[in-house]
């Protein structure tokens, strides 16, 4: 029997807002346990809860990127559960009348386009953070509750099962994230908790419409995590059916050390969240003009920007992809191509070289040492003929060192190209001469030997030598 | 009258006239406290240090020649379930027999404005929970009237005190009638204001949708400036109402000419006291007279007001109760091998009967297969009781009728039956179910001198009309006058 | 509605509490009698009635996203009933 995979996610973004969605407690990461804390948060009894207006606005924003309906009329409801994380035993939530529904993005698989439908999004709060005596839950005889986390806003963005390999839940994941940081309402800081992932997944026989049963595996913090551990589920739910069993519905962890999937302790009955309307927030009601002047208030999204890119410059699909994968570089992009910069070329140093530099100090193009002027002008140059492409990666290096513009880094270090026909062919004729032996070869039918003529050249002349000029010239006078 | 036995707009004014001291007024309270707390216990704290040193520091003021507020260097007293910070409040619950609340509930921060000399918390049906304040896990509290019986509830203290002369003036709270019905029963005036006109920040949640802070007074005219001082909006409460307060003392005057009173036909039949129907409508008699014109009226909804309150109430309950676990304030239970464990020991150690009866009812309201047929629904007919109103208010400016069913009753009489007892709440619960302002006057006294009070409701943020209504009547009448003779055993 | 045994104990579960065994049939019996009496709103007709959670038309309250000050840490932990180094310290939690 051959099996096909259903897949769905929910993902919790926090948003970055200055505050908690209730509380005027601040929500920087870092803070020294239980001091970004106060009645509100902890739940202490009387307290009430006020909305933060940002969290509302970053909600619809993000509904409107990816490209739900936002709900005039939405409410909060009261998620009952006791979990010591949670002060108040209950989590406030949106149950029935979330702000956004019916949204979706597409994705580039390696099969081609593929669109995932999003159900809904909704809002609501962050529990504590809970710190084991042992190594994990299960053998810890206490554990210390830190509040700070405790109403932090997050959006919770449910998928429907469109879902079908563990690559596509990744790609879901990432272009989700990159959509999320477009529109700033989220640092999607994977490794400070920032964006995580429940997943959703079950198997049904190829082309059957009956979905199987299910089994989730809650805070997946790493796009790695989500394919590896989607991999495992998949392949030991196929084992199970293969041999007759039924697949239990249930909660899963994922052990990244041990690459599995662990049946948690399996309850009775399921969680009775006793959804009830909170009474103590009243209704959010936005008018369609409040809608769309959010929606005239986004950047450009990736998906426009990356369209235009290809369309505008040219640019080819897989690089117009890896240019506008973060705002940060498409933006980056925008302004070298701005200061005078051909597209093309943008293109492939921001790939490249600027790339390569970043990733190895580890930091992002924000923080780049050559801003996108300076990138512009030196692209500019080389377009010109000033600069050889060569010559430009020692300009780039100085560049990234230095503050000076590149005109007066060629200027100072002399770096200017040499087209001159008359200095270069006393060079060629000068190699000519030092080299018999190469010039043997080649004459001989050795034609690569014309390479080492080329790289003397370059070399007297410090590189400065317009490289086809060399090439074409030493041609002439060898043939 | 006594100094312990005046208003606090006689004392105020004789503290402005520097006719008295508020150290003299505070003395005498405080021994009004030890001659008869033994026999009401309404406390449950007593901040005489705090009481003494703030009485001196207003006179100071005085003595400057500065000028006081009406409430300045006047002793009150403060229900236990609004957290005052510093002050132990317990919510007359064993689970918080230690919580001190690190911050002030809004209406105590709009009360130190005004610089009051406040006495201590006052005991209450635990969690506001209850119409007599037997359900308090301390002790019960008696009726200065007659100290066999119940003060009523759930602020049985607050209304006990003002009546037997412990406390100048009180705060309470009410749910389902937890201020008018023991002002009534202790013949003190008391006021349930519309739903968000005071901020419910700090006072701790039984529900949510119903609780709201109100003032026990010795006359109307304290209520009015109590009510000033307290009423507001508040940017710690969503559902506090964005709306002008207005100056309430203004509404103080004697006038009900042409005012139409309407007398629900549906609060008069139900095995009401005789007595209690007698005075109520013989106080709308008395208001006739003064050119009021009395209309009948239908409420057709009342009989499922009920229901729909032991719905509701203890659903918000349930959950608004569910932070009493044990994990990061409250009691905790001992000898628990996990949290589950130390959860359901705590809860089921340190609450009260009502108070587990009551959320197990709220859970079963709310949980899987029962939610629609009882807490949707209970929410539906919510809105029918509300419409009743809002169609009777076409008509009337005031609807006029009982505070409570009966006089104070005897102290364990009812207490074995809950469902006996939640009946009693059939002339109070409506208007809280529709969010309507309410305030009980003493109307009048049964055979045996136990005081009945008449409940005067109107519309929406028409407390202006109601403490007009009330005003009117009480000065024709001299029940605000009377004290309670402590004794009667 | 009669309130059954599993109905008792299912209620109990959700509300995090333990019924001593001498007192379950009090305890039924007391939830019954008021949730038969409840029942009464069965017979109220509110098929297109809309449920009110909220008395007044109150929408669209907020706050800005303006820091204020948290409490110190020693009174956010002033009534824990056991802490540990600026933590609340909590019992063996089993899965949930």
């Amino acid at each position: 029997m051959s099996y096909e995979a259903v897949i769905g996610l929910e993902i919790h973004s926090e948003l970055k807002t200055k505050t908690k969605i209730f509380c005027g407690c601040a929500t920087s990461f870092g803070a020294e346990h239980n001091t970004h804390v106060c009645p509100v948060c902890l739940g202490l009894p009387g307290v009430l809860p006020v909305l933060n207006k940002r969290v509302l606005e970053f909600a619809i924003k993000a509904g409107l990127a990816l490209n739900c309906k936002i709900n005039n009329f939405s409410k909060f409801d009261r998620k009952n559960y006791y979990y010591p994380d949670l002060p108040k035993n209950w989590q406030t939530s949106q149950y029935d009348l979330p702000i956004c529904e019916h949204g979706y993005v597409d994705i580039e698989t390696s099969k081609g386009k593929k669109r995932i439908r999003i159900t809904r999004i909704h809002m609501e709060e962050d529990a504590g953070k809970l710190v084991h005596s042992g190594n994990t839950i299960k053998d810890s005889e206490t554990s210390n509750v830190d509040y700070n986390r405790t109403g932090v806003p997050l959006i919770e963005i449910v998928s429907e099962p469109d879902m079908s390999t563990p690559e596509e839940a990744r790609l879901y994941m990432e272009k989700v994230k990159s959509i999320l940081q477009y529109i700033d309402v989220s640092n999607c800081k994977m490794e400070e908790g920032n964006l995580r992932a429940d997943l959703n997944v079950s198997l049904r026989p190829k082309g059957s419409d009956v979905l199987g049963t299910r089994t989730e595996m809650k805070n997946i913090n790493s796009f790695k995590a989500v394919e590896e551990a989607l991999e495992y589920e998949i392949e030991r739910q196929e084992e199970v059916l293969e041999d007759g069993g039924h697949i239990i519905q249930e909660t899963r962890t994922w052990d990244p050390d041990r690459g599995v999937t662990l049946s948690m302790r399996s309850k009775e009955n399921a969680h009775d969240y006793r959804y009830m309307p909170e009474p103590d927030l009243v209704p959010i009601i936005t008018s369609d003009e409040e809608i769309e002047k959010f929606r005239e208030s986004l950047p450009e999204l990736p998906d426009a920007r990356q369209a235009r890119l290809e369309s505008e410059y040219g640019l080819s699909s897989y690089d117009a992809g890896i240019i506008t994968s973060s705002r940060q570089m498409a933006e980056y992009f925008d302004a070298v191509v701005a200061a005078g910069a051909d597209a093309k070329l943008a293109a492939n140093w921001i790939m490249g070289d600027l790339s390569k530099n970043l990733n190895a100090e580890g930091i992002g193009i924000e923080e780049s040492p050559v801003e996108a002027q300076r990138l512009g002008e030196m692209i500019g140059l080389i377009s010109k003929g000033t600069i050889s492409s060569k010559i430009a990666k020692k300009v780039f290096e100085e560049m990234w060192k230095c503050p000076d513009s590149p005109e007066k880094i060629v200027k100072d270090k002399g770096l200017v190209q040499i087209t001159d026909t008359k200095a270069i062919e006393a060079i060629v004729d000068k190699v000519i001469a030092d080299n018999p032996k190469a010039v043997e070869e080649y004459k001989g039918g050795k034609k690569k030997a014309i390479g080492s003529l080329v790289g003397q050249v370059m070399k007297q002349s410090k590189g400065k030598a317009n490289p086809q000029m060399v090439n074409q010239l030493l041609a002439q006078k060898l043939d | 009258m006594k100094l312990f036995e005046q208003p606090a707009h006689v004392l105020h004014d004789m503290l402005v006239n520097k006719e008295i001291t508020s150290l003299e007024l505070t003395q005498a309270v405080l021994a009004r406290i030890d001659e008869v707390e033994g026999d009401v216990q309404a406390y449950l704290t007593i901040t005489r240090e705090e009481a003494l040193a703030k009485a001196k520091a207003v006179d100071e003021k005085i003595a400057k020649g500065e000028e006081i507020a009406f409430l300045e260097g006047i002793p009150g007293a403060i229900k236990d379930n609004i957290c005052t910070k510093g002050i132990k409040t317990t919510c007359a619950s064993k689970i918080l027999q230690k919580f001190v609340p690190p911050y002030d509930a809004t209406v105590m921060q709009k009360l130190e404005a005004q610089n009051p000399v406040v006495l201590g918390k006052t005991n209450l049906d635990e969690f506001a929970m209850g119409g007599s304040t037997e359900n308090s896990a301390y002790h019960p509290t008696c009726n200065p009237w007659n100290t066999d019986c119940v003060p009523g509830g759930s602020s049985g203290g607050s209304a006990a005190a003002v009546a037997a002369g412990t406390a100048v003036w009180a705060l309470g709270s009410d749910t389902g009638g937890s201020i008018r019905q023991p002002a009534s029963f202790c013949g003190v005036v008391g006021m349930k204001p519309t739903y968000g006109r005071v901020s419910r920040y700090g006072l701790v949640a039984y529900a949510s949708s119903l609780d709201q802070i109100g003032p026990i007074t010795k006359d109307v005219t304290d209520c009015a400036h109590i009510l000033n001082i307290i009423a507001g909006r508040d940017e710690m409460d969503s559902t506090s109402l964005d709306v002008q307060v207005p100056d309430f003392t203004k509404a103080l005057v004697q006038d009900v000419k042409g005012l139409k009173i309407g007398l629900p036909k549906e609060y008069f039949v139900k095995g009401m006291d005789p007595e209690v129907e007698a005075a109520v409508k013989n106080g709308v008699k008395e208001l006739e007279k003064l050119g009021a014109e009395v209309v009948e009226i239908s409420l057709p909804n009342t009989d499922y007001a009920i229901s729909t309150y032991y719905l509701i109430a203890p659903a918000e309950a349930a959950t608004n109760l569910a932070r009493y676990d044990g994990v990061s304030y409250g009691e905790r239970a001992e000898d628990a091998a996990d949290l589950v464990e130390m959860m359901t020991k705590t809860r089921t150690q340190y609450l009260g009967e009502e108070v587990k009866r009551r959320i197990m009812i709220g859970n079963y309201a709310l949980s899987a297969g029962y939610y629609d047929a009882y807490y949707l629904k209970a929410l539906k007919v919510r809105r029918l009781v509300k419409e009743d109103y809002d169609k009777a208010f076409k008509d009337v400016d005031v609807i006029i009728c009982p505070a409570a069913p009966s006089v104070a009753y005897k102290i364990g009489e009812k207490i074995s039956n809950p469902l006996e007892m939640y009946l009693q709440d059939a002339c109070t619960v409506p208007l809280n179910l529709a969010g309507l302002p309410g305030i009980s006057v003493p109307c009048g006294y049964n055979k045996d001198k136990m005081p009945i009070g008449m409940q005067i409701i109107g519309k929406a943020l028409d407390e202006e009309t109601i403490l007009r209504v009330a005003y009117t009547y009480e000065q024709s009448q001299s029940y605000h006058e009377d004290r309670a003779q402590l004794g009667g055993k | 509605m009669k309130v059954t045994k599993k109905d008792m104990e299912n209620v109990a579960v959700l509300s995090r509490l333990s019924i001593p065994a001498d007192k379950e049939e009090l305890y039924t019996q007391q939830l019954s009698d008021v949730l038969e009496y409840v029942d009464n709103l069965s017979a109220v007709p509110t098929d297109d009635i809309q449920p009110m959670a909220h008395v007044l038309p109150v929408s669209n309250v907020f706050r800005e996203d303006v820091v204020k000050e948290s409490l110190s840490r020693e009174l956010a932990l002033s009534n824990a009933p056991l802490k540990d180094d600026g933590y609340f310290r909590v019992p063996k939690v089993l899965e949930d």
